[in-house]
């Protein structure tokens, strides 16, 4: 997503390029792994691995200050998935502790054009977004984990990310932060 | 418009990347008769004026050649010590050729790790709580503008101290960062960058800085 001129105005992509990418992604790796769980793992890998890259993009771009409460992390990501895939989730079923939230998609560009086949429905077909958001996070020093509790490829009515607080990183945060 | 050097500082405090913009070269060539009227040491693998500062060439310069040899540690090219060459009678009148050191890689690694702790430091000899750590640092020639990420990298820039507007300029090469060294897929996270990419994309903001100014990126 490289860009030139004002920074908000990037250089769009076609959405489905993207999709069509992203399918094949997948399908190479359920030829290559044949076990479910392996490919939901290397999917989560893999988005963990661009999530760690992806942060600094969204920090340039946004000039977003550090997070002292999970809501303001929730806008946060909420900010970064209409930034980078067009799409505005919207955040749901906090939990009374506030260290949970729910992420509700009305329609996921990944899955846009995707059946899910019998033989594969353990398969966790977005787990690259739980990836990204780990990586994201932990680059700001909050270690979170996430899981999709619905998904419409499975016949649900939306798609819905949970994503759990599970600490700061107090050791990672750097001098003159804390 | 004088931006002198760019530095990046990875999160666990090493040099990844160093750029040196527009420091301007300064070599004065002076013919010298017996004896020599400048009092020369060897210091740290150099050549180095200490006393007799004269004709632009001054304290701390550094003896570049002897008659359009170069001067390598304390040693001509053609195998010579320089000292033995200098008091001798018989070899002058000599050509000396003198000017502002090069810092080496090496010394601008080891630079930059000495930042590292300083910028901590600075944070916590704060009297108020939650300090951020040295953001500008000034000098009588040159004023160095520090910005630390949210992730901890630390992007710095060395230039005039008039200068204004280095806060635009870090933002950008913050920006350039993100996009040219952490979107190539064969940068590694914490190693020094050598993308060509960004070499060019930064060379051109400084140059577009250097002739609009800084409001114009």
């Amino acid at each position: 997503m490289s860009r030139q001129g004002t920074r908000l105005d990037a250089k769009k992509v076609n959405s489905e390029l993207f999709t069509l990418t992203y399918g094949a992604l997948v399908s190479q790796l359920m030829k290559d792994y044949e076990n479910v769980e392996d490919v939901n793992k290397q999917l989560e890998r893999m988005g963990y691995n661009i999530g760690v890259r992806l942060i600094e993009d969204f920090l340039a771009r946004t000039a977003s200050g550090r997070c002292y409460d999970f809501r303001d992390t929730a806008e946060k990501i909420q900010m970064g998935f209409r930034l980078f895939l067009g799409v505005t989730p919207v955040i749901t079923n906090w939990s009374p502790a506030g260290d949970e939230f729910s992420l509700q998609f009305e329609s996921n560009p990944l899955t846009e054009f995707v059946e899910l086949p019998d033989h594969c429905l353990t398969l966790k077909y977005a787990n690259i977004l739980t990836g990204v958001i780990r990586g994201a996070c932990e680059m700001v020093q909050m270690e979170v984990t996430s899981w999709f509790v619905q998904d419409q490829l499975k016949g649900d009515s939306v798609t819905e990310l949970r994503i759990k607080f599970v600490k700061r990183l107090e050791d990672a945060i750097p001098a003159g932060e804390d | 418009m004088v931006v002198y050097g760019v530095y990046i500082v990875s999160k666990s405090g090493g040099l990844i990347f160093n750029h040196d913009h527009n420091v301007p070269k300064i070599e004065t060539e002076k013919t010298f008769s017996y004896p020599l009227d400048i009092k020369l040491i060897h210091e740290n693998k150099k050549i180095v004026v200490v006393f007799g500062q004269r004709d632009g060439i001054m304290v701390g310069h550094v003896l570049i050649s002897v008659n359009g040899i170069p001067v390598t540690g304390r040693q001509l090219d053609d195998g010579r010590d320089v000292f033995e060459v200098l008091e001798n009678e018989e070899n002058f009148p000599l050509n000396l050729r003198f000017g502002r050191s090069k810092m080496t890689t090496n010394e601008k690694i080891f630079l930059a790790s000495m930042f590292y702790p300083l910028f901590a430091i600075a944070s916590q000899l704060s009297p108020e709580p939650r300090s951020s750590g040295i953001e500008v640092l000034e000098a009588d020639t040159f004023k160095l503008h520090c910005f630390q990420t949210l992730t901890g990298v630390k992007f710095m820039v060395v230039a005039e101290p008039q200068q204004q507007g280095m806060e635009v300029l870090l933002k950008k090469i913050y920006e350039l960062y993100s996009d040219y060294a952490l979107k190539n897929p064969f940068y590694s996270l914490e190693m020094p960058i050598r993308c060509e990419l960004f070499d060019t994309h930064l060379q051109s903001l400084l140059d577009t800085i250097e002739k609009q100014g800084v409001s114009n990126v």
